[in-house]
This record gives C-alpha cells, sequence and structure tokens, in this order.
C-alpha cells in the first residue's frame, strides 16, 4: 500500500512486518523514530510475541540481541554513530558467533567534534565488523533491504546492517510502498536457526579457540560472507518478483554502459548524482553512475565489470580514513587492478553537509577537464580559507586552544547549517 | 534457612554428614540424579574455589528447573578453563559472548524464551568479579533495573585472576596484587576502595539478593534453590578462594572461605526486595589475622615489617560488617 510516511515509520512498520521476537534498543539520534514506534508497535499489540528490552545502552542493546538470537529468536536492533562504535565489541562477537541479527544504522558523524547529521563515518569505521552491510538509497529501499536483510541474514546465519542515511531518509517524509504481512510472510519464513540454545539438546556456543583452529574459524566466516555476494542477487530477483519492484541486489549501474566517467557513491547521494548525469548526459558528456548496495561483502566482480569501460572512476565518499585516503576508493581500485583507469577519491557530505547538484557539477568538469590531481583526496566544498587561517593560529599560538570552537568563531557561526 | 540445620561441632569442621540428613533434605552433590553440569575434566587450579562454587550453583539450577537451564557465562577463568576448543566441560546449553556483557546476553536470552513461549526454561548468567563488579556492572544494573528473569552469579575471587591477579573493584584493601603490589607506605591495595555489589543489589530492589561461600555449600544449594522459585532479577554473591591469585594451599580454599565468614570479612546474608531477610551468624568468631595469615597476598601485614596498623583496619571493617549485619553468634550480641 501507498502511502506519504517518515522514513524512520516506514523502516519501524518493515520491521514489524519481519515479526522480530526480540528488540533491544538504546536511543541515539537519528535512529530514535524507528524504536520509538516500534516500542509502540509492541504495546498496541500490532507486532504480537515481541519482547522489547529497553537497555542502558548500546553494548547492551547489542549483546541482548546477542543473547536473544543463541536462544533462537529473530532478534533486531537499531542504532547510529556513536551508538556502533559502542557496540563494536559486539559487533566482532555476534559475527564472530554467526548470529542472524538484523540491525538498522541510521547514518550519522563520528565525534569529536561531536555531530549528529548524516555520513558514513559509523558504518566505514565497522566495515570490517564481519556484519553484511546494505546501504539503502531511498526510504522504499530502506523498507525493502529490510524484509531481504532477515533472509539473507537467517540463510546464512550472518548478522546484517541495513544503512540509511540519518536525517536524509529517516526523518524524510516521502512516499513508500509497504508491503502486506502476507506478502511479508510468504516471502520471510520463520526463523530456523542454525545453532541454539536448547536444554533438550545442549550445546557449547563460544569456546575459547586456539592457534589449531582460529583461521579456519575465521575463514569460514569469509566464506559464508562471500556466500552473500551469490545469495543477495537472488534474494533480490525472489523479492521482485513477489513485490514487483527492484530493491536491493550488490551494485546499481546508473547509464554506465558507454560511459567513459563514472560516479562511485553509497546511499541517498545516488540520486543527486543520477541527476547530474541526466543533465551531462543531456549536454553530450559520456557519464554515468554506479551505486553500491552491498558494501560488505564486497561485490569486486560486479564493480569491475560495471567500470570496466570507463577510462575515469570518481568515488564520492561520506567518510574517509584519515591519513590514509579513500575507503571505497580504495576498494575500488582493487576490484579495478589493471584496468586502464583513472581513480578520484572525494571526500563530500561529512557532518550533514549537503552534497549539492552544482558542487557535484562542478567536481566532474574538473575532472572532464583534467584539473583534478588523481593522486590526491579531495575535499568537496572545503573551506580552504577557514583551515589555512586556522593552520597559521595554530603555527604562532603559543597555545591555540580548541579547533573546533576556534573555526566556529572564526565562521562567526555556533551551529551547523550556516554554511553557504 | 530453608534446609535443615545440623551442628556438629565434634568433627571441628562444621561439615554436617549428608547420612544424617533426612533424604529429601540431601544435598544435590549427593545425588545420583545429578546433573554434573560442569563436568570432569575441565582446567580450573587444584583447589579453585570457582570451579568448586560454579558445579554447586548450577547443580543445583539445574535440580530446581528439572534440567530447563541456559547458562551465560562472562569472559573469565570458568569461560577459559571450562571451554579450551575443541572440548567443553557443560553439559548444559552455555554461551559465552564477552567479558562485560554477560547480564545483557542473558537478559536477552531471557526475552527469547520468553517470545518463544519457553516459560519453562531458566536463565542463570555467571561470571568472576570483574565481569560483575567491573566491566559488566552497566549491564548487570541494567538487568536488575529491568528486572530480567535471570539469576546472576558472581563468583568473587577479589580479584583478575585469569589475567595474572590483577587489582579489581572487588579486591580487599591491603591486599597485594600484579598491580597493587606491596610497596611504599601503604603496601597492597588501597584502604576506602571498592564497591559491595550485593549492597547495590538490593538499592535495586531486585526480588532476591544472596551471599553465600565455598565454606557453606548446603547453604549455597539451598540460595540457589531459593533463587529459582521467584522470577525476575535475582543475584547471587558467591565468595571463592583463589589459591593462585591469593597464594594459598590449595588445601586451604574451604578453610579460607569459612574463616572469611568466621571474622566478620564476608557477610554471608539474604534479602528480598531490598531489605535484608536473613544472615548466617558467626559460629566462633575468630580474629581477621586467622583470615589473613595464610594468604600469600597479605604476607607484608606479618612480615619482618609487619603493619598492626594496617591489621587493625582491616579488623575495623570486619567488625563493622558484623555491626551492620548483626553477625555475632546468637547469646553474643
Amino acid at each position: 500500500m501507498r502511502s506519504q510516511v517518515e522514513g524512520s515509520q516506514a523502516v519501524a512498520r518493515a520491521v514489524t512486518l519481519c515479526r522480530p521476537q526480540v528488540i533491544a534498543a538504546y536511543p541515539i539520534s537519528p535512529q530514535t523514530h524507528i524504536v520509538e514506534s516500534l516500542s509502540d508497535r509492541v504495546r498496541t499489540g500490532e507486532l504480537a510475541g515481541c519482547e522489547y528490552l529497553m537497555v542502558e545502552s548500546e553494548f547492551g542493546a547489542l549483546s541482548a540481541c546477542i543473547g536473544a538470537s543463541g536462544a533462537g529468536a529473530r532478534a533486531y536492533t537499531a542504532t547510529s554513530s556513536q551508538g556502533l562504535l559502542f557496540m563494536a565489541e559486539a559487533l566482532f562477537n555476534a559475527s564472530g558467533l554467526g548470529l542472524p541479527i538484523v540491525m538498522t544504522l541510521a547514518n550519522r558523524a563520528i565525534g569529536a567534534p561531536i555531530n549528529i547529521w548524516n555520513d558514513h563515518s559509523d558504518s566505514m569505521a565497522m566495515r570490517d565488523s564481519g556484519w553484511i552491510q546494505l546501504f539503502a538509497e531511498s526510504n522504499q529501499e530502506a523498507v525493502d533491504l529490510h524484509v531481504q536483510a532477515f533472509r539473507l541474514a537467517e540463510s546464512l546465519s550472518v548478522p546484517v546492517m541495513v544503512c540509511m542515511d540519518g536525517f536524509v531518509l529517516t526523518h524524510a517524509f516521502e512516499e513508500v510502498d509497504l508491503p502486506t504481512q502476507e506478502q511479508v510472510d510468504a516471502f520471510l519464513p520463520p526463523l530456523v536457526p542454525q545453532q541454539l540454545l536448547d536444554p533438550d539438546d545442549p550445546v557449547t556456543i563460544g569456546a575459547m579457540v586456539g592457534p589449531e583452529a582460529f583461521t579456519e574459524v575465521k575463514y569460514l566466516m569469509h566464506v559464508k560472507q562471500m556466500a552473500a555476494l551469490d545469495e543477495l542477487p537472488v534474494i533480490a530477483a525472489e523479492f521482485r518478483a513477489a513485490f514487483g519492484r527492484s530493491s536491493g541486489g550488490l551494485v546499481k549501474p546508473y547509464r554506465t554502459d558507454d560511459a567513459e566517467t563514472v560516479v562511485v557513491a553509497l546511499g541517498s547521494v545516488l540520486g543527486t548524482i543520477e541527476d547530474v548525469v541526466d543533465t551531462m548526459r543531456d549536454e553530450g558528456h559520456c557519464v554515468g553512475a554506479l551505486g553500491i548496495t552491498c558494501f560488505r561483502p564486497w561485490p569486486a566482480a560486479e564493480v569491475r565489470e560495471a567500470l570496466a569501460h570507463a577510462t575515469r572512476v570518481v568515488v564520492v565518499e561520506r567518510a574517509f580514513a584519515v591519513g590514509a585516503g579513500g575507503i571505497v576508493g580504495q576498494n575500488v581500485r582493487d576490484a579495478t587492478r589493471g584496468l586502464p583507469l583513472e581513480a578520484y577519491d572525494v571526500v563530500a557530505g561529512l557532518g550533514g553537509r549537503p552534497v549539492t547538484r552544482a558542487s557535484l557539477r562542478r567536481l566532474l568538469d574538473d575532472v572532464l577537464a583534467e584539473r583534478l590531481d588523481p593522486t590526491a583526496l579531495h575535499f568537496l566544498d572545503l573551506d580552504h580559507a577557514l583551515v589555512q587561517r586556522e593552520l597559521e593560529r595554530s603555527r604562532h599560538g603559543h597555545r591555540p586552544g580548541p579547533h573546533a570552537e576556534n573555526m566556529l568563531r572564526a565562521l562567526g557561526t555556533v551551529a551547523s547549517g550556516a554554511y553557504e | 534457612m530453608a534446609f535443615q540445620e545440623i551442628k556438629l561441632y565434634q568433627t571441628g569442621t562444621f561439615v554436617a554428614g549428608n547420612r544424617l540428613l533426612d533424604p529429601d533434605q540431601r544435598s544435590v552433590q549427593a545425588r545420583t540424579g545429578r546433573s554434573n553440569t560442569l563436568t570432569s575434566g575441565h582446567r580450573a587450579c587444584r583447589g579453585c574455589g570457582e570451579a568448586l562454587g560454579a558445579r554447586y550453583v548450577l547443580d543445583a539450577a539445574m535440580r530446581a528447573t528439572d534440567g530447563r537451564l541456559v547458562a551465560v557465562n562472562s569472559t573469565g577463568c570458568l569461560e577459559v578453563f571450562s571451554t579450551p576448543y575443541p572440548e567443553s566441560s557443560w553439559q548444559l546449553p552455555w554461551l559465552h559472548s564477552l567479558f562485560g556483557n554477560g547480564p545483557a546476553v542473558a537478559a536477552g536470552v531471557a526475552a527469547a524464551l520468553k517470545a518463544r513461549g519457553l516459560d519453562d526454561v531458566r536463565v542463570v548468567g555467571q561470571a568472576g568479579d570483574g565481569g560483575t563488579v567491573d566491566i559488566g556492572f552497566g549491564c548487570l544494573s541494567g538487568m536488575f533495573e529491568r528486572n530480567d528473569d535471570v539469576l546472576f552469579v558472581c563468583y568473587d575471587n577479589e580479584g583478575y585472576m585469569n589475567t595474572g591477579v590483577q587489582r579489581s573493584g572487588a579486591t580487599p584493601p591491603a591486599a597485594s596484587t600484579a598491580n597493587t603490589k606491596a610497596l611504599g607506605d601503604q603496601p597492597g591495595n588501597v584502604f576506602g576502595q571498592g564497591k559491595s555489589v550485593p549492597l547495590i543489589a538490593m538499592a535495586h530492589e531486585i526480588p532476591y539478593v544472596a551471599t553465600a561461600t565455598v565454606a557453606e555449600l548446603r547453604d549455597l544449594e539451598a540460595k540457589v534453590e531459593k533463587a529459582m522459585t521467584f522470577r525476575g532479577a535475582r543475584y547471587l554473591h558467591v565468595f571463592v578462594p583463589c589459591p593462585l591469585g591469593w597464594g594459598a594451599d590449595s588445601a586451604d580454599t574451604i578453610r579460607l572461605a569459612r574463616l572469611a565468614k568466621e571474622s566478620g570479612i564476608f557477610p554471608v546474608f539474604e534479602a528480598e526486595a531490598g531489605e535484608v531477610t536473613a544472615v548466617s551468624r558467626i559460629r566462633r568468631q575468630v580474629p581477621v589475622e586467622d583470615y589473613l595469615r595464610p594468604q600469600r597476598r597479605y604476607a607484608h601485614l606479618f612480615g619482618d615489617h609487619p603493619r598492626p596498623d594496617l591489621v587493625a583496619r582491616i579488623q575495623d571493617r570486619a567488625d563493622r560488617n558484623i555491626a551492620r549485619f548483626g553477625l555475632l553468634p546468637e547469646g553474643d550480641e
């Protein structure tokens, strides 16, 4: 049924339709509307047979999900930013134990400086935690990915993180086609746990493993993750057949067939990028876009295939490895090793800064005119003057003080949103 | 006490033989049908108080639940010595996740069992003092506060023994550990630090809180069985001497546990909904020195440069427990 609904409400409804048996959550913006809504749905009985634990921390939230999943329940949580980092130890534990937990990550920046707005620093920080990471481009896709995530998680017994841009998607009202309970029930069978705490058949879960088998246990984790590269397209195809629309899969090529320059990105920024591609196509430029829906496991073959005929790839990413460079860019380089193409790493949209069509257009014009150095890390819309001023202060001041406060003072603003 | 009390002073051990008890009062361990939940062959040190305590706790819990039990274990000695892959000493469904999350994992298990309609299956969480009073404390308090249906058991050996005997929030003052050595003017662990999680648990007003030692194993069993008659959050704090960490003779584990109780160092009591409902009185009071002397971690109090001032401060702490909980033998108060 189509309805105008906030992204968080749509996701809460989708999660409800997936019939989780245990939800454990802790409030953090911008994920809060999802877990608030789920609490309502458990209380009203819309989501029946579900235990909702309001825990003392995100670490407790995922830990409770680990226990619940081990005891045979379909378990779900949601978090953002600092909350995901607070879960870090439990993230690795859940994947190491092979527990099919599903989590919504409302992507948000990581402090310091503290910032509640959207970027991908949180999911990228935990990219190697052994969780499958799916990125939604729209609220419709966020809804659909949750339904697919439970299927995927339970078929492989691995945890899955559905990433959706905080505020940009979670707080946006737009039309979403919400599936019916019958549709979801037909698509998502009840959980059949691959390991279970059962008094009638006791097992030990979480034994200590030394050098004699640790590598093999970790290797199996890798094998299972890589199996998701085969499983996910199958699930997406089944989803299309059952629900009548395309969602999910591994990558989303957009006008890449004859594209010489391809922009690679994840999440909601893809819509803007596709608009820019359309405009430039109308002007005769051979450009395209490649959306990465599944970032972990990394769909190297699909990325390579989509970029096989490109000469330039511009990776627009909402996070970066401080002191090293682009994260998605590094993976793209791996996937395209040996191909004759130039890759540009562009950091954009950190801490909620909008990635506008105008900025993207300027960036692509620079790339096409070969004004951009492919060996350097670029920051879209970086205020160079502001940075220079602060660096100058640091060089000369005896005690220059905290950078963030200095830079806000220099800007004459105390709140985000006053950028130009 | 729920169980039949027999004082058998002539053995000099306070231990009552099972043969003197009514059959239905006999120890869980004395029954042929005991579950051997933590079975033999594990790798605990000789004289390990924690292994002894865990065996009694879980077998009693298994009996109380008719074998419908799941255990969650925090990282620590108990987890390490019982499950070196591919071996496991556990004969019940057992889950180990992390060091600091045992209470939250146990809460999740309880929630799952409830959601799945398995109300007869109960959950025991267990950890050492590090996993309980320090790194797991936030999760423990959350589990208490939500009144999740979990019995959480702390096996308190007063330090991080698995990592090489470092100080925890349960390490007593003056005790020498790897990071509170007997150096300087105030040798050993600092006075005025540490916390009592049983009292903190009581402040949450959870249905049942109890302390016990491995010197009084029938009492321990009875408290486990009683704990399993409640629904909601329950906490059992078991005093378990550690021969390795304390520098004590392996044969002295039970004796030290008894001396801790008889000196007033470790108060043994029960509480319901935040109120103390019963205490185990001291039978024959001993000075704390009797408890301290056999342990190498206190050797610096009695060596070439004895510190009677510090022993007196420890005695003050014991006296405070005795006054606070009313631990003196009947007729002596």
